[in-house]
């Protein structure tokens, strides 16, 4: 069997004196699709988060494609540019148009020539269905418009491993499904993802496995119809009860 | 059964609230405190334009050389003092026969600014690059002279709006990448730097420039060892630049700390290294957001520019100052005039500033078209 691209074994964090990873195991296999759920303060998106070390853990190792992230990690952009990231808040650059956020880390990091870093972003804003807004500012775009150009700017980078950290949390109940289906079109097609979401729907329609996470533990993990259909857990049926 | 919904038309706006007479109607007549509040300030600006043009022309004298020209009955500005020293508030003691060589690094510098602050003229690159590296050398060369065949001209000579634009444009352009630089050093996670920044900063920000000139010109040369000395315009541009830089590394801050966290993470998330996320995330937006303190900066050091006069340097102001001992042009109005010569020089160059800023924060605005 193929080496799972990321690993995470006896990961624990603290922010200050607060331990908000647990002992965290975790192995995404290639191609793999992974919903992360909870409830708020689990400690799901800093999960995520440690996984392009925009969050720094204290114990435990975490693998990423067979090299180790940790202090020791020599070149952290080298790693981070083989993964993308969706950030709940979009977090475009306001300044750029929407080509030039999509085709600046294509031609800043890989170093690619303006023209076809131009041509990797215009591809990438055909495939998020706005192709025809490449020239607007972000502050221009709707909600799930700018949250398909973040996805579309993360693609660009051609990433090994896409993580979503709560993508339609912010938006508009009307946009949430344009996004949404950006992502179950992603998915289809065979992209690592590791989304933390409360979309329930989206988690049985694309994901292989649902993790339940409570005060930095993961309580439990399942395929979906077995997840949802038969919880193990008592914390987990709660929860499953007040968001279904 | 269903019903199909049409939203309604738009209908123009009610005449009243639009066009010139709206405008009036809301803004100068709604209320009858309006009213008199309108009429009071119609007045006060009447009486204020009729002083200023019964002075500044009806009663000026244009013409004349020496003083005999300002000593009518009613007596308003004494504009032939400003003829008969222009030369002397525009260029100082620079000795008249090597004017010529101001007038060219004059000249080159506005044939070089001007396609460099209009947003359609394209070579920028080039255009920087020219008024940052050749220019200045050039400018040196040609405004000190001593190479070249061309005769040296001490900076004790020069004055004026020459020395003053040198004091200021160097410390305008110094001031804005080493404001940056103290900027991102105070907000570094390197605590050295930090602590060298923020001591820099709090040192140069706690002190009145006067005494910084008075060190650069005087304390300055105690530490230096004997036979070591360097220009003392050359000293002040020094202490005005590190000055100013203290005071831009916190206007930057300010830029700085507005800037979400999540967008140094969407940054550092694509791969972009620590330089990057600044340069092509980070500054352009706090950049752009402290235009108006950037400007408001550099305005306080166009006229902080004045206090050079208080180590022995002529400036504008100070040369206008210095020629109102001349006995030949002692009138009552002399020094007015003097001080409004000089006020009017200062306020173009700051007023110019100013449009200018506004129309580059207008540019610059990506939050709709």
């Amino acid at each position: 069997m193929a080496q799972p691209i990321v690993q995470i074994r006896q990961l624990n964090k603290w922010y200050g004196n607060f331990h908000v990873l647990r002992d965290i195991d975790l192995d995404v296999a290639q191609g793999e699709k992974i919903v992360i759920c909870g409830p708020s303060g689990s400690g799901k998106s800093t999960l995520i988060r440690c996984i392009n070390r925009l969050e720094e853990h204290q114990e435990g190792t975490l693998m990423f494609d067979g090299e180790e992230i940790g202090d020791g990690t020599k070149s952290l952009e080298d790693v981070r540019k083989n993964i993308g990231m969706v950030f709940q808040q979009f977090n475009l650059f306001p300044h750029m148009t929407v080509l030039e956020n999509c085709a600046l880390a294509p031609m800043w990091v890989l170093q690619m020539p303006k023209a076809e870093a131009e041509a990797v972003a215009r591809k990438f804003l055909e495939r998020v269905r706005i192709p025809d807004q490449a020239d607007k500012y972000p502050g221009q775009l709707s909600g799930g418009q700018q949250q398909r150009v973040a996805i579309a700017r993360a693609l660009c980078m051609n990433p090994k491993v896409m993580l979503f950290d709560e993508p339609t949390s912010a938006l508009d109940p009307e946009m949430i499904k344009e996004v949404l289906d950006v992502m179950v079109e992603l998915g289809d097609e065979g992209m690592t993802m590791v989304c933390v979401t409360h979309e329930m729907g989206f988690a049985r329609q694309v994901a292989d496995r649902v993790i339940f996470m409570d005060a930095g533990e993961i309580v439990e993990q399942n395929n979906p119809e077995a997840f949802f259909a038969n919880p193990q857990n008592e914390r987990t049926k709660l929860f499953l009860s007040q968001v279904l | 059964m269903s019903a199909t919904w049409q939203p309604k038309p738009a209908r123009p706006a009610p005449t009243h609230v639009v066009g010139v007479w709206g405008w009036m109607r809301q803004n100068l007549f709604a209320t009858p405190g309006d009213v008199l509040l309108t009429i009071i300030a119609a007045l006060a600006l009447y009486y204020t334009i009729d002083v200023v043009f019964h002075w500044a022309i009806i009663d000026a004298s244009f013409s004349g050389t020496d003083r005999t020209a300002c000593l009518k009955e009613v007596q308003g500005a004494c504009w032939p003092f400003i003829e008969a020293k222009f030369g002397q508030f525009i260029y100082g003691r620079y000795p008249e026969a090597e004017r010529w060589r101001v007038d060219l690094v004059y000249l080159i510098g506005f044939v070089g600014l001007v396609p460099l602050l209009v947003p359609q003229i394209g070579w920028k690159r080039a255009n920087v690059i020219f008024m940052l590296g050749p220019f200045p050398i050039f400018a040196f060369l040609m405004l000190t002279g001593g190479a070249f065949g061309l005769v040296a001209v001490e900076t004790t000579d020069w004055g004026g709006l020459l020395v003053t634009l040198v004091v200021a444009i160097t410390g305008i352009v110094a001031s804005l990448p080493l404001g940056i630089l103290l900027a991102l050093g105070r907000r570094s996670e390197m605590s050295i730097v930090r602590s060298l920044c923020i001591g820099f900063i709090e040192i140069f920000r706690g002190v009145p420039l006067i005494t910084v000139l008075f060190m650069a010109s005087v304390m300055l040369p105690l530490f230096l060892p004997d036979g070591v000395n360097f220009d003392k315009l050359m000293r002040c541009l020094i202490g005005v630049a590190l000055f100013s830089s203290a005071y831009m590394a916190e206007v930057i801050r300010g830029g700085l700390q507005a800037i979400p966290k999540g967008q140094y993470e969407a940054a550092a998330a694509l791969g972009l290294g620590y330089w990057r996320v600044t340069g092509l995330v980070v500054l352009p937006q706090a950049l752009k957001m402290t235009i108006p303190g950037i400007v408001n900066t550099f305005i306080g050091l166009f006229k902080d520019t004045t206090l050079v006069l208080i180590v022995g340097l002529f400036d504008l102001l100070g040369i206008v100052q210095f020629h109102f001992t001349d006995a030949s042009w002692a009138t009552p109005e002399t020094h007015i005039t003097g001080y409004v010569f000089a006020a009017f020089v200062f306020w173009v160059f700051c007023f110019a500033m100013s449009r200018y800023s506004i129309f580059m924060e207008n540019r610059l605005s990506t939050d709709r078209d």
